[in-house]
């Protein structure tokens, strides 16, 4: 704020006196055809409009620097949880290790109280591009580059939904690699840990055509990349499908999480979000309806 | 003004102006080494990219103007914004520059043309294919896995996202060679302004007696020597990478991401100094002729392009903030680009004694110049607030920068470019600009660039990062990227009244003189346009404004220095 009320007010005094200059010698028309007075220079003055600003500077400079030191030099809490956020063109990947959580795309954090502190520190890399990490109402952005590992913490004071989106540029589907931070109340945060540690429900004998679409799933390529606790599926490319359910969105936060535009994105993610580094399946229609119903089910 | 004519003695059936068979016509200008010629042939091909560059500006507003747009494909609009960055700035804004220095910077010195002609016209016409080349690739690059043909990395063109596992095909080699060529092109050039510089000066012109103009590109060649030479090195290393098992930049082998962002910065902070020292260059020679004044401050003018020359050179990590350097690496470029300020706000403080308590006339060289001087004043201030570390944390990548780089690019360096054009048209085509569409001009564009540029700025405090080709409504981005997409059809038909003016004033204008202006440097001592030759004999100067002592004897500059 202090940069932004100094930088106004040298506007208002150089523009201010810029504008009176041109009116008040702009050429008149009753002027004699004599030039005018011809002035070369002025040390005095020329040393007054070099200190003044080299003063401002350095005011500037200081004020910038105990923010910088306030922010990066800082120690870190006993109380702060780490999360590891690694970046993939085009989704983001959170693992809580003290907590032994997976997920993707949807940070859950908890809100932090002044009285108990709780920030959230964020390590991170990438696995293939740069990236870089932006809520805006949380921090300022901290780029997330493949072979260097960067931390930044945050520490919302208020429980809510905190959107975000990747700001470095990483290829086809930047624009849609968004970020969405829920800040939870304490005990809301631990009902989330808690029912994401345990795999969710493999068992749909009372549900046969879930059941006809985790076979689906476990036989066809989906395994290669995705994760499911608790199957053989465990590839690593693609986004943790854990608990897909559980999530309001898919597709890094492009698209809302309901059935019908689960199907089409399981049908051809490319229609949806072109230059997705998913594939299509080219499943039939009856397999189709058979992963969706399955996935839907991995609350 | 005053009717003083200070004609050198030029012979004028030296001249012949007899018709010749067109093919003549072409031969010379492709086989010419005169300064004149190559510099206009230099504006000429940033003119034709500048309409290019305009065009895909123009196609990327139209997909941003409102939410969820699908006028062009994701692939397609990455692609635009890669070409609109990379031929602005080394298709239109280096040749430009280094076409009105070619064509001035002999003629303001006295001389009969530049050191190396030869290579002169090398470097042009590297340039020229450099450019060409990279326009090719729409048709060349799709290679046999590639999905596009354009390059789509960014006018920055962050490693990894070079390397060949995320760029397949040879889209990105198009881009590595064009920069490459074009980085040739500049430093020969360069080479060949600081050799004339130091070497073909007149009589009696002492370095302390030249033109503003002529320090100013002086020291704009010594930084592209510092600048250029990393960012062609880089382009080396990168095909390296690509093509002969390198890793440099290869993060997955060990290379460093960080690094290409070093390389590319180290060049990318000093160019926009490159960029935009010529453009104090021509605000210092139009301001004192429309003020009717000498320069405020000629020595403290110099110390601070020449400080700025060195400063600019300490600065290029500004855009690196968010990479994770550490505090102390931040404070230390936070400190250096806040400096930088100071010499140049020396710079507006003396045009603002240049201008004070003389006799402003407002043609339209001095309208685009007052333009530039409130443009340039905001962009540094708002350069400032980005200098400040955590301001750039949350703003650094967003459209307040795109806003900001815009107001020094357009607002500052492209204003300043017009002014020059419309103060020099007459010395080059011996005919004026007319007033009126000069005015339209102006106006038209004024108003298209503040819609644009002004309002830009707010999306970016939004949180709307840049290079994104859609976004959802709701965000509160939609009515603002509405009114920058309106500022363009202002700026487009200002654009239009320029290009029409150039055409029209060549055949039609009012015929000029050798000194329309009553301005006071040498190239208005020779006729309009200038022969072959410059000058019939060489003149000798006893001050910095020459044509002032020879039109006021009884009160000569030389009296003062």
């Amino acid at each position: 704020m202090l940069v932004l009320g100094v930088t106004l007010v040298i506007f208002l005094v150089v523009a201010g006196l810029l504008l009176y200059a041109l009116i008040r010698y702009r050429n008149r028309p009753e002027d004699s055809d004599r030039e005018p007075a011809q002035i070369y220079g002025s040390n005095q003055i020329e040393l007054s409009w070099t200190v003044i600003p080299i003063l401002i500077v350095v005011m500037l400079f200081l004020s910038t620097t105990r923010v910088i030191l306030g922010t990066q030099a800082i120690p870190k809490p006993d109380s702060a949880m780490n999360v590891t956020v690694i970046g993939h063109q085009f989704w983001w990947e959170y693992r809580y290790p003290q907590l032994g959580v997976v997920t993707a795309n949807e940070l859950h954090i908890p809100v932090s109280d002044p009285a108990h502190p709780t920030p959230t520190y964020l390590t991170m890399s990438s696995a293939d591009v740069s990236h870089s990490f932006w809520v805006p109402r949380l921090a300022g952005k901290t780029d997330v580059i493949p072979n260097k590992i960067n931390t930044m913490w945050i520490d919302p004071q208020q429980s809510g939904l905190y959107l975000g989106q990747c700001a470095q540029y990483c290829g086809t589907q930047h624009a849609k690699m968004l970020l969405r931070v829920y800040a939870q109340t304490p005990a809301d945060f631990a009902a989330w840990v808690n029912q994401q540690r345990h795999p969710a429900v493999q068992d749909f004998s009372g549900n046969p055509i879930a059941a006809e679409g985790q076979m689906v799933f476990l036989h066809n390529a989906c395994i290669n990349c995705h994760t499911v606790a608790g199957t053989t599926a465990t590839g690593i490319f693609g986004p943790d499908l854990t608990h897909l359910a559980s999530r309001d969105t898919i597709a890094s936060g492009a698209i809302q999480n309901t059935p019908e535009n689960l199907k089409q994105w399981i049908d051809d993610p490319n229609s949806m979000k072109p230059g997705s580094l998913m594939p299509a399946m080219h499943l039939n229609q009856r397999d189709l309806n058979a992963i969706t119903a399955y996935l839907s089910q991995l609350r | 003004m005053s009717t003083t004519h200070v004609v050198d003695g030029i012979d004028e059936t030296l001249t012949p102006q007899q018709s010749r068979p067109p093919l003549s016509v072409v031969y010379e200008w492709l086989t010419t080494v005169d300064h004149k010629k190559i510099g206009l042939m230099y504006i000429g091909l940033a003119l034709i990219f500048l309409v290019v560059g305009g065009v895909e500006a123009v196609l990327m507003r139209i997909q941003l103007a409102i939410p969820n747009n699908h006028f062009v494909s994701p692939q397609a609009f990455n692609q635009l914004f890669t070409m609109h960055g990379t031929t602005m700035i080394f298709f239109v804004a280096m040749p430009v520059l280094f076409g009105w220095g070619n064509y001035l910077v002999p003629l303001m010195i006295g001389a009969r043309d530049m050191a190396f002609p030869r290579l002169n016209a090398f470097s042009f016409w590297v340039s020229a294919f450099a450019g060409v080349l990279l326009y090719f690739s729409y048709v060349g690059a799709s290679g046999l896995y590639a999905a596009g043909s354009a390059p789509d990395v960014g006018w920055f063109a962050y490693a990894p996202l070079t390397a060949k596992v995320f760029s397949p095909g040879h889209s990105t080699d198009y881009w590595t060679l064009a920069v490459f060529l074009s980085g040739i092109g500049s430093i020969g050039t360069a080479l060949n302004i600081v050799t004339t510089i130091i070497c073909m000066r007149c009589k009696g012109m002492k370095m302390s007696r030249m033109p503003l103009l002529v320090w100013l590109y002086l020291v704009m060649s010594g930084l592209v020597f510092v600048t250029i030479s990393p960012l062609t090195a880089a382009q080396i290393m990168l095909t390296m990478d690509r093509y002969l098992g390198a890793h440099f930049f290869d993060t997955q082998a060990g290379g460093s991401a960080v690094l290409w962002m070093h390389f590319f910065w180290i060049f990318g902070h000093p160019e926009v100094y490159v960029l935009i020292l010529p453009s104090f260059a021509f605000i210092n020679e139009i301001v004192p002729v429309f003020s009717r004044k000498a320069i405020f401050g000629y020595p403290a003018m110099v110390a601070a392009s020449v400080g700025i020359g060195f400063i600019s050179l300490s600065v290029w990590a500004h855009h690196m903030f968010t990479v994770g350097m550490g505090a102390a690496a931040n404070t230390f470029f936070v400190f250096a680009t806040m400096v930088i300020s100071v010499p140049t706000g020396i710079k507006i403080f003396n045009w603002l004694a240049t201008i004070w308590g003389g006799k402003v006339i407002f043609a339209t060289p001095m309208l685009f110049c007052i333009g530039f001087l409130f443009q340039f004043l905001i962009a540094g201030l708002t350069g400032i607030m980005l200098g400040s570390a955590p301001f750039d944390w949350q703003l650094g990548n967003s459209y307040f920068v795109v806003a900001h780089f815009h107001y020094v690019i357009v607002g500052g360096i492209l204003f300043a470019l017009f002014a020059a054009f419309y103060y020099w048209y007459p010395k080059v085509t011996g005919r004026m600009m007319s007033e009126t569409l000069g005015k339209w001009h102006f106006w038209l564009f004024v108003i298209g660039f503040h819609l644009t540029f002004d309002f830009m700025h707010i999306p970016g405090l939004l949180g709307m990062p840049r290079r994104i080709y859609t976004y959802e409504a709701g965000r509160g981005w939609e009515g603002w990227n509405m009114i920058v997409g309106i500022g363009t059809i202002f700026q487009t038909a200002g654009l239009l009244c320029f290009v029409f003016n150039l055409v029209w004033s060549y055949f039609k204008g009012k015929e000029a003189g050798h000194d329309p202006w009553d301005a006071w440097t040498l190239e208005w001592s020779t006729t309009s346009p200038p022969p072959d030759y410059n000058f019939a004999s060489l003149p000798a100067v006893n001050s910095r404004r020459p044509l002032w002592d020879l039109k006021h004897p009884e009160d000569p500059d030389s009296d003062y220095e």
